[in-house]
């Protein structure tokens, strides 16, 4: 029975997920179907775009998850801390809802609130003294404007992750903490944060992958920016430039093996760091 | 965030374009503003079975679904439309072992009688080694718009030359602040209208070489001028079609630009919205010292694939597209010269635009500077990213002009030319 439930899935990993994998494993080590070793790979490390490209996903990385573990987990001990049964209830519901938008509709949503002469915050972007959305978007504070798009869109969808974690929490250690003469931050810092430890390494490898990607956003941002945010600002839109503007996919397929072996090494240090297989 | 999305949805595509495929039948890739030609053809055309697929019309998009159809060897349309006029650099080329897509035109598929209809010069674009890739849909040669309600009222006369053009700004900037003479916050006016047109040898291709020279007389002439202009405030950093811009379009005096400025930009409401008499199409602006010549802005181009199992049909349509006074250019400029006659007549016969428009636009169609390329890439993308968001941010061209040159060769050398 159990099969057969996972039977659909497996063969959608494997048509799109695990055999697409092993073709670019294949590309990235061909040319024209001869084995050419690292040659692919060398080439993309001498492209004048790729390590540009590294610093920009790395630093929106580093910018996004330390921001996600912060905030999230910052909101998720209020959110829990709120007695109020409605409160807490529909404060959760509104942190979700950006969630429900796809990637491409919720960066179009930001290009109003980003661009001073259409958004309904221009006063506090004119404040910071931009006139224009190409003011807003210049290439190094990027990261910053992707990590919150990225934040605003995906936090709450963790939070909720998060609230259900904390409830987890047996109530007798709560109840033990506070008779020892705990105070909520010294309950959060020492019970409830230890506690969730595993949810947070979940939370840092789910987000890690997909960031990783970066993809729609900065493509949607460069048509609108009229071109100011480039067409190879990330590794996957260099990856696709190589397939679909140079016709090498060769190279392409070397990009994406650089960012599925990252992605892993990350992962698994993640998984034994934050004990994620580990039986409670 | 996910390219395999993007790309099992173009995928998608590609099999359902395939998929509805019908025995004599031609499938079209082309965009929604030629769509109403695409329908005039079917009704004009009954034996000749249409699909009609419709995308944005991009470069990237076309260039992008003609390589998934050449990584699976199927899927390839009978006729697509590009908005870009440089896909031939990567059409005509094979690319990993699949044949080039787009097929020779000249040499026996069309008549040369046919071809020589186009304007002079026009398919030049679409042209490599003598053998033509592609029909050119509209020109979009550079003219200089002015106007004459408000020059007459300053008491100033029009422009002739690059030169009185920059000592038209001073006199307004002193005279009239806030009246301004052109825009360069999008990426195209600052290469196409201003260095093209001015002569500059910036973006130059000459077999697999590619030049590019932002330290050349005229390169530097057009770099002050710019540089002047955005200084005394006549050159503003607005996009042609950003609020900002529209919002002071009553302010806007004169401005060097394409012949599709005239429904894009002055008889768009939500534009320049020109009244009819105001506004005059002058042949294009030149240097006192230099040679009579203008640049281009775009202007589409139909190509016919290789692949195609219904040559026949393919030649009905292209003719049909191109040449026939009811749909040819599409709202611009046609390119067959018979289709362009009848515009210009149709257009001058409106009275909306003062001055000799006909000859002022045949002027610019036939001068369009030969002495820029068709690479497999855009100099737009390095304004874009170097000059665009540097001039927001105050830098001058003269300081940034080493910089731009260094991002079009270094993206010329990456799509594989040889760069100098």
């Amino acid at each position: 029975m159990g099969a057969a439930f996972v039977s659909l899935y497996t063969l959608f990993l494997l048509a799109f997920g695990v055999l697409p994998a092993l073709y670019a494993i294949y590309l990235a080590f061909t040319t024209k179907g001869a084995f050419v070793g690292f040659d692919n790979f060398a080439k993309v490390f001498k492209d004048y775009r790729f390590w540009p490209a590294v610093e920009h996903v790395g630093i929106f990385l580093i910018v996004w998850l330390v921001m996600l573990v912060l905030f999230v987990v910052l909101l998720a001990l209020l959110v829990h801390s709120i007695g109020i049964r409605w409160l807490s209830n529909s404060t959760r519901f509104i942190y979700y809802i950006p969630g429900a938008l796809a990637g491409a509709s919720s960066v179009m949503l930001w290009l109003f609130v980003l661009d001073p002469t259409v958004s309904p915050v221009a006063f506090m972007l004119k404040a910071f003294g931009f006139e224009s959305l190409v003011s807003v978007v210049q290439v190094d504070r990027l990261p910053f404007v992707l990590a919150v798009i990225a934040f605003w869109t995906g936090a709450g969808g963790w939070i909720v992750v998060m609230y259900g974690a904390l409830n987890n929490i047996p109530k007798e250690v709560l109840e033990a903490a506070k008779v020892d003469g705990a105070g909520p931050i010294r309950t959060a810092w020492s019970i409830q944060i230890p506690l969730m430890r595993k949810w947070i390494a979940y939370m840092v490898i789910m987000s890690f992958a997909g960031g990783t990607q970066l993809f729609v956003e900065p493509r949607v941002l460069s048509q609108a920016s009229r071109g100011v945010v480039g067409q190879d600002y990330s590794l996957n839109q260099l990856a696709f430039l190589y397939a679909f503007k140079q016709s090498d996919f060769n190279g392409s397929a070397a990009i994406s093996l650089m960012l599925l072996v990252v992605a892993l090494a990350l992962s698994v240090y993640f998984v034994f760091k934050g004990g994620l297989f580990e039986r409670a | 965030m996910n390219l395999l999305r993007t790309t099992v949805a173009l995928s998608a595509l590609l099999v359902a374009g395939a998929a509805l495929a019908q025995d004599g039948a031609i499938t079209v890739w082309a965009d929604a503003t030629r769509q109403p030609a695409v329908e005039a053809f079917i009704a004009a055309h009954p034996e000749v079975p249409v699909n009609l697929v419709l995308d944005d019309g991009s470069s990237g998009t076309f260039q992008t679904k003609i390589s998934l159809a050449d990584q699976a060897g199927e899927g390839w349309p009978d006729v697509a439309f590009s908005t870009q006029n440089n896909d031939a650099a990567w059409a005509a080329r094979e690319t990993n072992g699949v044949q080039p897509f787009a097929q020779v035109l000249n040499e026996g598929f069309l008549d040369e009688e046919f071809l020589a209809g186009f304007t002079p010069g026009a398919l030049d674009p679409v042209t490599v080694d003598g053998k033509v890739y592609g029909l050119r849909n509209d020109l979009a040669p550079v003219l200089f718009w002015y106007n004459k309600t408000l020059l007459d009222s300053f008491g100033y006369a029009a422009p002739t030359t690059w030169e009185e053009y920059q000592a038209l700004s001073d006199k307004l900037a002193a005279d009239h602040p806030g009246y301004f003479l052109g825009a360069i916050g999008d990426a195209f006016p600052g290469p196409y209208v201003y260095y093209w047109s001015g002569q500059a040898p910036v973006f130059q291709v000459e077999g697999e070489t590619f030049k590019s020279d932002t330290a050349a007389p005229n390169s530097v002439k057009v770099s002050a001028m710019i540089d002047h202009m955005v200084a005394n405030k006549t050159l503003t950093l607005d996009s042609l079609f950003g609020a900002s811009f529209v919002a002071s379009a009553d302010k806007l005096v004169a401005i060097p630009g394409a012949a599709w400025y005239a429904g894009a930009l002055f008889q768009n409401p939500g534009g320049v919205n020109a009244k009819a008499g105001e506004w005059v199409a002058a042949p294009p602006l030149k240097w006192a010292d230099g040679d009579a010549v203008t640049g281009n802005v775009g202007g589409g181009v139909w190509y016919a694939s290789s692949h195609t199992e219904n040559p026949e049909a393919v030649k009905t349509f292209l003719k049909f597209v191109t040449s026939d006074p009811s749909v040819a250019g599409t709202g611009g400029l046609p390119a067959y010269q018979a289709a362009a006659d009848a515009w210009l007549d149709a257009q001058a016969a409106s009275g909306f635009y003062a001055g000799d428009f006909k000859a002022a636009i045949n002027t610019a169609a036939s001068t369009v500077w030969s002495g820029w390329g068709y690479p497999n890439f855009s100099p737009e993308t390095a304004w874009a990213k170097v000059i665009t968001p540097g001039l927001v941010a105050g830098k001058t061209m003269a300081e940034m002009s080493a910089e731009w040159q260094q991002e079009m060769k270094n993206e010329a050398q990456v799509v594989g030319y040889t760069v100098e």
